[in-house]
């Protein structure tokens, strides 16, 4: 197993190392005037040399890549136009909220869209079935952004059960600072208070980005588990009386859920622009928001920090699913 | 007629084709079956925010205008748009298919690599950038929607034309001297034809909500525009009081991007046998 | 039989919903399995042996129907068990099975002990502790000739090969000591060196546990090897049923004596029978076989599929086997 784990990571070396070559090309080879372009609209000429010369511009392009794979080792993107703070501080304030955001919204799609797809393959052809089928195509096609106007019209606005907007209540202070995580962070630090708080300001956005993720799991998983349902070996376990239970949660499931795992991997994705909007709405302070605002504003140092950070997300995430999908199918580790 | 029987029996499919019928035939009709066809663009601001009543069944918007009205036309943009954008993708998408996947060379190759590229970009994401460059426009958002859909097209017809290339009849059309094009455009491309249009249906719904998130965030159409998304965002000043305004626009987004859906998850199951088996 | 069979199949009628409309697959099929005995159903390819086999264990696809008949084991008709009644008393508990493909019919995802063991617990008699279920498997997997038991239970199927699985799946059939093995061509899938041994352990392991068998086959030779008793099916229909000595050498059906005949080892060039296998949708009435048969008569069409009682423990499904039971009956009443 662990020889898998290695050999899935070495894999990933060459993917990354494209990203940094090609991201190196578009900001300092592509432009006529990389230093301007680095430096954004509204900068003097004073602003522009000195640039020019902290990136070494005026070096041979072999040397100016060696001092931007210092720069990337370092984390040091430069400085956001638009707030005038480094683009990695801005970064590692905004990237827990996104992250806690998107797992939640992840956890909650898988946790209910395995069980329902389950459930619509084994009464196939009956009305769970059809129901579900059409709530699947429903889910995607829902759009997300005015799903979360109607969430808070109803649950913020006139029910007034869940707080409307951010993360946390306006007079809450929030737990201390250890992973950003503030569910975790509250329970680590005993702040109950805030964990309660912080976990009624995440159901609406959570479950608004779980939609699309929650319709293509549960129709993965039903499609994953009608197939094993023919398998052979299922008729053996019948005949060999393996009562229904275990049998379809147990010994079926296990075979059904590769594809839908592989599409948990390809929805994180998804999860991450569909964040944009999410953020937007519930005016949740995370790097979706954060994104948008720099390719409005051309802020190019935040986009490349941006693209390279979503480069490396994919690549974990890839290599996650490749991961889980091993363990639950050992042929898979076999051969690479 | 055989396959008119089949689809029949699939009941979310018909409900997906008479919903597509319906919303084509509203956008078709629409100055004609629209109450208040002249709000497209009149205002009347003694009529500001009225609820659902008998003379406007979804209620007035903040300018007073009819929005039942509004939604009908509205649809006429919406399938404007998904039309111009998959109609455009596919005619760049299928050809550039067929070539990468007929030729073997590095043309073939080169082809493959850039629609990997552009199939990595977040339509989302590139729409924004081309907001940013060129101006949030109606035109920014449908090109920015062509230059990431052509790809799906090219992937299938890719892997369709590789698949029949190998076939013997090719061969032997070959040997009589046909010449590539007419290979391509004569008989490949017939037999390719049902996965494009189940990708082209399905590329309609999309499209659709796409385009919708872009109206939202002001990034596609622009005030008066009748666009549903557009509609939304305007809406959110005035909730909750204004529900109407929020809520029917949305479920007509959703209607008829839900009817793409089923038609072609319908078309998708009459057509690739392979695929029936998860029904 | 002295002693009540341990099973019993009469009259079972099973259709099945296609298409192209219903399927009558079995038609007043009978089957007698006596304890300790052997029991082999041969017949070519869509007979309906596999899926009588199966519609004991009460295994059918969901289109199919058992529109009347009997099958009574241990003294109980199963067919008046619910499905949840089956699983939980007879299916890997007093019946085990033993399919056809051992590549496809262990779960690829589980490791052997898994699966094994949680058979064995669920079926097990009285309450036993994990550890001696696994003693146990153990055992059973060193009397299956699979070397390193304890290793094998950590493994997963696909490192096994077509021997070594249809191997384990003999001795998860055996785990929880059933009464009757239901054995749906078992070799059928393996090469013939893998067979013969395959056949070797069948017969010794009967013995040693007590278990009697049926053991579903197109191939008589294999039931020459294997079986005690022989019945023999044809397009849904038992048509002769008795010692395989007796079947083998002086078969009393026409078929039965048609294809013995044609066998390769028996006739002297590849003939066949002249005519086709009726098709289930389209059944010819009476005895399927007629069409065939070169003595068929009128009389045929009408009969209804029964087997008659043609010599000592002999049956036939014939009308010449009602002629001569007549015959006799007439000559002792003379």
């Amino acid at each position: 197993m662990l020889g898998f784990v290695v050999r899935r990571l070495i894999l990933v070396i060459p993917s990354l190392a494209g990203l940094l070559v090609l991201t190196f090309f578009l900001i300092r080879v592509v432009p006529a005037d990389p230093a301007a372009a680095l430096a954004g609209e509204n900068a003097t000429p004073a602003q522009i040399a000195e640039i020019r010369h902290q990136y070494g511009f005026d070096q041979p392009l072999l040397v100016q890549f060696g001092v931007y794979l210092a720069q990337v080792a370092r984390l040091d993107f430069g400085e956001s136009a638009y707030s005038r703070r480094p683009v990695s501080v801005d970064i590692k304030q905004r990237l827990p909220a996104t992250l806690e955001l998107t797992l939640a919204a992840l956890i909650f799609a898988t946790a209910l869209g395995i069980p329902l797809g389950t459930l619509a393959a084994v009464y196939h052809n009956r009305w769970p079935d059809t129901v579900l089928r059409i709530l699947s195509v429903g889910g995607v096609a829902i759009a997300a952004f005015w799903f979360a106007i109607e969430l808070q019209l109803v649950f913020a606005m006139d029910l007034g059960w869940l707080p409307l907007r951010g993360r946390l209540s306006p007079g809450l202070a929030p737990p201390a600072l250890v992973t950003g995580f503030y569910l975790i962070d509250s329970l680590i630090t005993g702040r109950l208070d805030a964990f309660g708080d912080a976990l009624r300001h995440l159901i609406l956005p959570a479950f608004t980005l779980s939609l699309g993720g929650l319709a293509t799991i549960t129709r993965f998983t039903r499609a994953g588990v009608l197939d094993t349902l023919q398998k052979d070996f299922v008729t053996y376990e019948r005949a060999q009386g393996f009562p229904a239970g275990p049998l379809i949660w147990k010994f079926v499931l296990r075979n059904s859920v590769v594809a839908a795992i592989t599409q948990i991997g390809l929805l994180f994705g998804g999860l991450i622009a569909g964040a944009v909007v999410v953020e937007t709405i519930f005016d949740w302070p995370g790097i979706g928001f954060y994104t948008v605002q720099a390719i409005l504003t051309a802020d190019t140092k935040v986009m490349l920090a941006i693209t390279l950070l979503i480069g490396v997300i994919y690549a974990i995430v890839n290599i996650l699913v490749d991961v889980v999908n091993g363990l639950i199918d050992p042929r898979l580790r076999e051969n690479d | 007629m055989l396959i008119l029987v089949k689809f029949a029996k699939d009941k979310p499919a018909v409900l997906g084709a008479a919903i597509v019928l319906a919303v084509v035939a509203m956008a078709i009709l629409a100055p004609l079956i629209a109450p208040y066809p002249g709000d497209v663009a009149a205002s009347h601001l003694l009529q500001r925010l009225k609820p659902p009543s008998p003379e406007h069944p979804f209620g007035t918007d903040n300018l007073g205008r009819d929005i039942l009205s509004r939604v009908i036309l509205g649809a006429r943009g919406a399938l404007m748009i998904a039309l111009l954008v998959v109609g455009i993708s596919m005619a760049i998408g299928v050809p550039l298919g067929l070539i990468a996947g007929y030729q073997q060379g590095w043309l073939s190759q080169t082809i493959m690599r850039v629609t990997d590229i552009f199939l990595a970009v977040p339509q989302l994401i590139l729409a924004l950038a081309l907001a940013q460059l060129m101006g949030p426009s109606l035109e920014s958002a449908m090109l920015a929607l062509t230059l990431t859909y052509w790809p799906f097209f090219t992937r299938i017809v890719y892997a369709e034309t590789r698949r029949l290339a190998a076939a013997l009849f090719i061969d032997a059309l070959q040997c009589i001297g046909a010449g590539a094009p007419r290979i391509l455009f004569l008989h490949i491309l017939p037999n390719a034809i049902s996965p494009i249009i189940v990708r082209a249906t399905i590329g309609m719904g999309f499209t659709i909500l796409v385009a919708a998130v872009l109206g939202f965030l002001g990034m596609g159409a622009t005030p008066p525009d009748p666009d549903w998304g557009l509609a939304i965002a305007e809406s959110r000043q005035y909730l909750p009081e204004a529900w109407w305004f929020s809520t029917f626009p949305g479920l007509a987004i959703f209607l008829t991007v839900l009817g793409f859906n089923l038609l072609g998850d319908g078309l998708r199951d009459i057509v690739d046998p392979r695929l029936r088996r998860s029904r | 039989m002295t002693a009540d069979p341990l099973l019993e199949v009469k009259n079972l009628r099973l259709s099945v919903r296609t298409d192209e409309g219903v399927a009558q697959i079995l038609d007043h099929v009978e089957l007698t399995v006596a304890r300790g005995q052997i029991t082999g159903v041969v017949g070519e390819s869509g007979c309906g042996k596999s899926t009588l086999a199966r519609a004991v264990l009460g295994i059918f696809p969901k289109a199919a129907r058992i529109e009347s008949g009997e099958i009574r084991f241990e003294g109980q008709d199963l067919l008046a068990l619910s499905d949840a009644d089956m699983t939980r008393l007879v299916r890997g508990r007093r019946i085990g099975f033993i399919p056809q493909d051992p590549y496809l019919a262990l779960n690829p995802v589980f490791k052997i002990g898994a699966q094994l063991l949680a058979a064995m617990r669920w079926h097990a008699a009285q309450p036993t502790s994990e550890a001696a279920r696994r003693a146990e498997l153990v055992g059973l997997l060193r009397r299956v000739q699979l070397p390193e038991p304890e290793a094998v239970l950590e493994r997963y199927p696909h490192q096994f090969s077509g021997g070594q699985r249809q191997r384990l799946l003999i001795a998860g059939a055996l785990a929880a000591r059933p009464a009757l093995l239901i054995a749906d061509e078992p070799t059928t899938a393996l090469d013939v060196t893998t067979q013969l041994e395959i056949l070797k352990l069948l017969q010794a392991l009967t013995q040693e546990f007590g278990v009697s068998m049926v053991f579903v086959t197109h191939d008589f030779g294999v039931v020459a090897e294997l079986c005690d008793v022989t019945t023999v099916m044809y397009a849904g229909q038992t048509v002769e049923t008795g010692p395989t000595g007796a079947v083998l050498a002086a078969p009393r059906h026409p078929y039965t004596q048609a294809l013995i005949a044609c066998h390769p080892d028996r006739a002297a060039a590849l003939i066949g029978i002249p005519g086709q296998v009726p098709s289930p949708l389209a059944p010819p009435p009476g005895c399927r076989f007629a069409p065939r048969c070169p003595t068929a008569a009128d009389v045929c069409r009408r009969r209804r599929s029964r087997l008659v009682a043609d010599a000592p423990a002999h049956g036939v499904n014939c009308r010449l086997a009602d002629e001569r039971l007549a015959a006799r009956q007439a000559g002792v009443d003379a």
